[in-house]
């Protein structure tokens, strides 16, 4: 969830169903008893609805939203995922041709191909990749670009959903055509339009949080690497690059280089971080940008994250995953591995339970409050403030708080059953 | 001069590349690599070498080649990275050119020699010491690059599309069900237990490989995924390239993407050189001492189905087979005794080879060497005679190569010998002879 979304997210949760209490929305046995196969689960972020693609007969699929089904069928239904704003979208084949489906509506452009959904942070605008003609490009629901490439990788859409990126080969290249190849023939597209520069390589694109700039990772030469905005590149090179992102409110560009031999962290080309580490990335910013956080590695085989360039004393053998800062900024928690046991860390310091797996650290609205959800043994459990859940879980996914935070709402699956509950922060562990 | 298998070979990544060098160049970039990307290391192996050759007797190039000793390790060290060293890299393009020559094509990188040297010095270590000022310095057989291109470019080793990729998983989904109705490759489910992840061959020419893996993984009832994102191909051939910025770049996605997908383990499929890249090389590039995440081979995950007992064999498979044990993970990581559990499990007769284990010899295909193309598959036959006489004292009609190296390379062999034998993957007998529970069965 980026730091746009998780605002976004915030305002609309204020309209959702705060009621203390549980509801029972749907009998997934019911649901599996009706339809040949029934895939992967996913809920909408208001908890009211579960759904999952369902087979009804051979060559025949659509989507189940909690105990109904989308009217139409398709020769294929996948991917099918809620939106933020709580529309259920899902990847479809119609007549050998592929499409996007909305809420049960596919778009009327039809292609070779469509895959990797991305959504706007308000839910408003789906992308997806798109193949036709063996020709490349992105289309945002259900308008394709008018220029389409030869090859096309990574991309992105602008935080309010108008603008899409990505990465996309702009010059024909023959097998084993390593003189070509290293003559450049990658660029970046941004709403179907390239940039005129080439280069050997381009990943990862981003757009700045107002969807003006763009900036992506490049390589120019065998070992030369840097980042490049709206085009132009830093007039320097570096040993390798990880991809960049964009200052939430001056819209500089911040990515990690590699400087004779050591990770540094730069921001419009200067080196922005006095620190040198072995390794660094996944860097964010808190939502005032005030703050800096990333993933680095001090010594070799040790992770932590460092915050403002000060790296937590605490460091990890096995991984640190993605810093997550609090609204306000003041605190961070991220996802770290140790012998093979997952946990959350605040601030530095691990909580004393580990899991099986966790997933990504939840603040509360004040910051004060961190929830997770984990798995162990096979069941999945609420963490909160570093204290662990007697409930066990079936399935269970990202807890939410209320925009007061003062409730939680979980959804999750028990006997068979999906179920929707709010609880108070204080009945959370009960 | 005496001609060689390799002496009329054209290889544009490597004639035209090092004519193009100049003197100043090549000792900016050797003098970098020994200075600053190799340190001690380096140094200690260059110091402790005592040039007693008793690497020599270990390598299948040098054995197959009538123990010329311009083949043995110590010889291919001499010529290249000693030098190098001697003369402060102070060298012209065709000794570049034959610097790649040898480090690329006459050396699998297999590590059999380390076990013979007195001081356990990674001679291989040294090799690719070699590769990395050759792809810093561009030199590099073409094929070979043009893999490592694929790599940089669509983070797979055979460019393969990402609507190719996963319209590719769909389709072996179905082709599955035709065995079991209830197969399933279940793309981006968050939270399986296992990713499987494979090389890039499987889906570009050897698909029906994923279609086993479906009807294995329904058998023994795993809770399994794939990515329908790049990050899906554990190959890494920038590793033998000596293009380590991209072999990082790719082995970051690889664990990644199983991080996001918030997986407990990677299974991988029959493949050596990736197990190397993926659990050795890729992540002490990045800076992690172990892999991130779990990862367990084809054959040790098969060794747990078959001695657990939730694959269970129906009848055995009847045909003379016998193995190959793949450096990188007998060798490299005493899979051996696992291994010949999984054969002996699943076939009646089985002939083991001599040497064998990590004493095998390497199919001479893995390391990069058969990615550098046609124009070297001569020479690449003629450095594994020794292969193809322990292939035929056996007496065995299939060999069994959980490798997609040494498979390639065991049927070069069986066809430039005329060995009359055939190569199958341990999935392909598997499928053949696992019992399908009866509600599986449809």
């Amino acid at each position: 969830m980026t730091l746009v979304r998780q605002e976004i997210h915030e305002m609309k949760a204020k309209n959702w169903d705060w009621q203390i209490g549980t509801r029972v929305l749907a009998d997934l046995a019911k649901v599996r008893s009706s339809y040949a196969r029934v895939d992967e689960l996913d809920v909408s972020p208001d908890g009211e609805l579960i759904a999952a693609p369902v087979k009804l007969e051979e060559g025949s699929f659509t989507a189940c939203i909690n105990e109904e089904r989308w009217p139409d069928s398709y020769e294929i239904c996948w991917f099918v995922r809620f939106t933020p704003a709580g529309k259920l979208i899902a990847l479809v084949r119609i007549d050998d041709e592929w499409t996007v489906a909305v809420d049960g509506v596919p778009w009327e452009e039809r292609f070779e191909y469509v895959w990797n959904p991305r959504f706007s942070a308000d839910g408003s605008s789906v992308a997806v990749a798109s193949k036709r003609d063996n020709l490349y490009g992105i289309t945002i629901n259900g308008k394709p670009w008018g220029t389409t490439f030869q090859g096309m990788r990574d991309f992105c859409i602008s935080p309010d959903g108008t603008r899409s990126a990505a990465t996309v080969q702009v010059a024909p290249l023959a097998e084993a055509d390593v003189p070509a190849f290293f003559a450049g023939v990658w660029s970046v597209a941004v709403d179907g339009k390239a940039w005129n520069n080439r280069f050997v390589n381009a990943w990862n694109p981003v757009f700045s949080s107002d969807g003006q700039k763009v900036a992506v990772e490049i390589r120019t030469d065998i070992c030369d690497y840097a980042i490049a905005v709206d085009g132009d590149p830093w007039p320097s090179r570096y040993g390798g690059v990880w991809a960049p992102i964009c200052h939430p409110v001056d819209g500089g560009v911040i990515a990690p280089a590699r400087l004779d031999g050591a990770w540094v962290l730069m921001k419009d080309g200067n080196q922005m971080w006095d620190g040198r580490y072995n390794q660094l990335w996944l860097q964010q910013c808190s939502r005032d940008g005030k703050r800096v956080a990333a993933v680095v590695s001090p010594v070799f085989g040790k992770w932590t994250v460092a915050v403002d360039d000060v790296p937590w004393r605490r460091v990890f053998g096995d991984m640190v995953q993605q810093p997550v800062f609090s609204p306000d900024g003041k605190h961070v928690a991220a996802v770290v591995k140790e012998n093979n046991r997952w946990t959350i860390a605040l601030d530095g310091e691990p909580v004393a339970a580990d899991f099986d797996m966790i997933w990504d650290p939840v603040f509360s609205p004040c910051g004060s409050h961190v929830v997770a959800r984990a798995e162990r043994g096979g069941k999945y459990l609420v963490l909160y403030d570093g204290r662990t859940g007697r409930t066990a879980y079936d399935r269970l996914w990202e807890p939410v708080f209320s925009s007061d935070g003062r409730q939680v709402m979980l959804r999750y699956v028990r006997d068979d059953k999906y179920c929707r509950q709010v609880v108070s922060l204080n009945d959370l562990l009960k | 001069m005496k001609e060689t298998p390799e002496s009329k070979v054209v290889d544009p990544g490597i004639d035209e590349t090092s004519r193009r060098l100049t003197p100043e160049k090549i000792q900016r970039v050797v003098k970098h690599v020994l200075n600053k990307e190799t340190a001690s290391r380096l140094q200690v192996y260059l110091d402790t070498c005592v040039r007693c050759g008793l690497c020599a007797e270990a390598c299948h190039t040098y054995l197959s080649r009538d123990k010329d000793p311009n083949f043995s390790p110590v010889g291919k060290v001499k010529a290249t990275l000693w030098e190098l060293v001697k003369r402060d890299g102070k060298v012209d393009g065709e000794f570049v050119r034959n610097m790649a020559r040898i480090a690329f094509t006459e050396c699998s990188v297999c590590r059999r020699c380390s076990m013979y040297c007195p001081f356990g010095i990674d001679i291989a270590y040294l090799l690719l010491t070699v590769r990395r000022i050759c792809s810093l310095l561009g030199v590099v057989p073409l094929y070979l690059q043009d893999t490592t291109n694929s790599h940089a470019a669509t983070q797979n080793q055979m460019w393969v599309q990402q609507d190719e990729w996963i319209d590719t998983l769909q389709w072996q989904e179905e082709e599955s069900q035709f065995e079991i109705p209830s197969c399933r490759i279940p793309l981006e489910k968050e939270g399986a237990d296992v990713m499987y992840s494979v090389i890039a061959p499987e889906p570009k020419i050897l698909a029906q490989l994923l279609g086993n893996m479906a009807q294995i993984f329904a058998v023994a009832g795993e809770n399994w995924t794939m990515p329908a994102t790049d990050g899906w191909d554990n190959s890494n051939m920038a590793m033998y390239s000596g293009d380590f910025e991209i072999m990082g770049r790719v082995e970051r996605l690889h664990w990644e993407t199983a991080a996001r997908l918030r997986v407990k383990k990677i299974v991988m499929g029959e493949c050596g050189h990736a197990f190397r890249g993926a659990v050795y090389d890729g992540p002490r590039w990045l800076g992690w001492q172990f892999p991130p995440i779990p990862m367990v081979h084809a054959i040790e995950y098969y060794y747990d189905l078959l001695s657990s007992g939730r694959i269970k064999v129906r009848e055995k498979y009847k045909e003379h087979v016998t193995i190959q044990d793949p450096c990188n993970t007998v060798r490299g990581r005493g899979l051996g005794d696992k291994l010949r559990y999984v054969v002996n499990a699943l076939c009646e007769n089985f002939t083991d080879v001599t040497p064998k284990q990590e004493h095998n010899y390497c199919c001479a295909a893995g390391g990069g060497v058969i990615n550098c193309g046609p124009p070297w598959k001569r020479s690449r036959m003629v450095s594994n005679r020794v292969k193809a006489e322990q292939l035929a004292a056996t007496g065995a009609d299939i060999v069994i190569t959980p490798c997609h190296n040494c498979h390639s390379g065991i049927e070069d062999i069986i066809g430039h010998y005329d060995l009359g034998m055939h190569v199958k993957f341990i999935s392909e007998i598997m499928v053949e002879v696992m019992e399908v529970p009866e509600h599986l069965k449809g």
